[in-house]
């Protein structure tokens, strides 16, 4: 649930009445605002906040990976406002058999290479990208390195079965 | 010959295409970009990262908050304290830990200098690739002596870090004074001297005036920060919108440009070095006394007489060294201005002594995404230039 302190943002007033529903929960913590959006509205969301509401940057996309927890995945975005010098992130918490999600490249193209990172590096598949694969990661690599159920120093090479 | 052979397809429907590295003296670092050529123009250009893929972020989650600091270095080895106090700035923020004004005044002096140290090696490199020899040469002097500074105060000349949780490694050492006010008494000059060879040189304003433009709209778009966007007449300096580590109490200005081209960039990274050797000025002139680290014993290793004579400092010292400290649980987003653009640590604390999360923002990642539409659509010549304006460096890029 939203406290009063979010509840007052002009942010996210605009956000409720635009999107309803798509708000479901949200925290001011160290100065920093984040809002968990239902995944669904999550590109609808980002063109509302960019078009009305001056967030012109995406900073970035990244996730964290909460496993054994359910929902495993949050996809974070960092938005940034330079009018208002303002910064916002945005939470989306996908579960961890189908993290799918749909793409914001349409709002920011700056989506392109943070969702492909995130896509390589955890698995999350970003509905709508039109080149998603791996960026940094070998094409051939099994499995996704910043999972945490994936070991820090990768699993054992089959070198005689090559 | 029969009539069945395909006859080829007309010449002018043909392209050629080209591997520019991934080992390409201008690309410093290991990127490959695939060219598709329409003669001399660039029609498509794919750029290959992850070359220098290291896994710093996932190796951040098996190290203890102090032990990523190391880490941090590596990541973009031309702009290390840079990266520390992004990383330091973030983990203070989660412990809300007040840092004492001549920690923060050191903070502030030397990641000035790192500005210059990073902006001289992309001048030199990038006159260089341009075709001005001496240039690299005069830039790499000076660096030296940026380097020489460096290993003074941490010992170490590329990876210092000497930025640490709760405030620097070691107090500055003797003598720091002369060497540091000699060298930026000397330094304006030194930036005469690169402006005289290249600022009003036929060749250079040739190569770079008009060359790599991108509109605004399209920078915004794609995520560029840094001098690129201040070239492209924003006056947006983290700096300045969101200081941090005292940066409100210094004057210093933010050059602009409009024309947001090769030419541009260069003019506004001359400028910012002419401002840091302002602000180091500062630093130096205002340098506060006092301690340099923190006042928590449970984060900032105790004295080491200390730790030889009370029982109480010594328990500290022990926690500190065998299992770290703990950090209260949060997500935070710190962000400063590295001398490449925004640079950001998104850091997750789940409230043990390690971190559950540490995802770096690097600004070099951010800006490479604009290559591909800065070389659509023009020459291969200029292709070096434009990649040269960019200003990115392939372990930021990779991590």
């Amino acid at each position: 649930m939203l406290s009063e302190q979010l509840k007052e943002m002009s942010v996210v007033q605009a956000l409720d009445a635009a999107c309803p529903g798509a708000i479901l929960a949200g925290n001011a913590d160290r100065g920093e605002t984040t809002l968990e959006i239902a995944p669904p509205q999550i590109a609808a969301v980002c063109r509302f906040l960019k078009d009305t509401q001056k967030f012109v940057r995406l900073s970035g996309v990244t996730a964290t990976d909460w496993y054994p927890m359910e929902p495993r995945f949050h996809v974070l975005y960092h938005l940034h406002s330079l009018d208002a010098n303002q910064r916002l992130r945005l939470k989306c918490k996908l579960p961890g058999d189908s993290p799918i999600i749909d793409s914001v490249i349409s709002v920011w193209r700056a989506a392109d290479w943070y969702e492909r990172e995130v896509f390589d590096l955890f698995g999350v598949t970003f509905n709508g990208h039109p080149n998603l694969k791996r960026i940094l990661m070998p094409d051939d690599w099994k499995g996704h390195p910043l999972r945490k159920d994936f070991p820090v120093h990768g699993h054992k090479y089959d070198y005689a079965n090559e | 010959m029969s009539d069945t052979a395909a006859a080829p397809p007309p010449a002018a429907t043909r392209t050629m295409t080209l591997n520019m590295g991934p080992q390409h003296p201008s690309t410093h670092g290991v990127l490959r970009v695939v060219l598709e050529l329409d003669g001399e123009t660039i029609v498509n250009a794919e750029p290959e990262i992850g070359y220098l893929h290291t896994g710093i972020e996932k190796e951040c989650e098996v190290k203890t908050w102090q032990q990523v600091v190391p880490l941090t270095d590596r990541v973009d080895y031309l702009a290390n304290l840079s990266n520390n106090l992004c990383y330091v700035l973030g983990v203070e923020k989660l412990l809300a830990l007040e840092i004492p004004p001549r920690a923060q005044w050191m903070r502030v002096m030397l990641t000035e200098l790192t500005r210059l140290n990073s902006h001289l090696v992309w001048l030199g490199t990038h006159a260089i690739d341009i075709g001005a020899m001496s240039v690299f040469l005069y830039c790499f002097r000076e660096r030296e002596d940026l380097l020489r500074i460096f290993e003074m105060f941490s010992g170490q000349r590329m990876m210092t870090s000497y930025f640490r949780v709760g405030g620097l490694a070691l107090d500055a050492p003797r003598g720091w004074q002369n060497a540091v006010g000699k060298f930026i008494k000397e330094f304006p000059s030194k930036i005469d001297q690169y402006e005289n060879l290249l600022t009003g040189n036929p060749i250079w304003l040739k190569r770079t005036k008009g060359v790599g433009y991108m509109p605004l709209e399209d920078m915004l778009d794609l995520g560029v920060t840094g001098p690129m966007i201040r070239a492209a007449g924003v006056p947006w300096d983290i700096r300045k919108s969101e200081p941090y580590s005292s940066y409100d109490k210094f004057q210093f200005k933010v050059p602009t440009r409009t024309e947001s081209d090769v030419f541009a960039r260069y003019q506004v990274r001359i400028e910012e070095m002419r401002e840091s050797v302002k602000i180091i000025q500062q630093a130096m002139d205002g340098m506060p006394e006092g301690p340099f680290q923190a006042d928590a014993p449970k984060i900032v290793l105790p004295e080491r007489e200390k730790m030889k004579t009370q029982m109480e400092a010594l328990i500290y010292h022990f926690k500190i060294v065998t299992e770290g400290f703990r950090v209260p649980a949060g997500e935070v987003y710190q962000a400063i201005e590295h001398p490449r653009g925004e640079l950001a640590y998104y850091i997750v604390s789940d409230g043990t002594s390690k971190p559950y999360r540490v995802h770096m923002r690097t600004p070099s990642f951010g800006n490479l995404i604009a290559m591909k539409p800065m070389l659509e659509g023009r020459l291969i010549a200029d292709s070096i230039a434009c990649l040269g304006s960019l200003d990115f460096v392939l372990g930021d890029v990779d991590r």
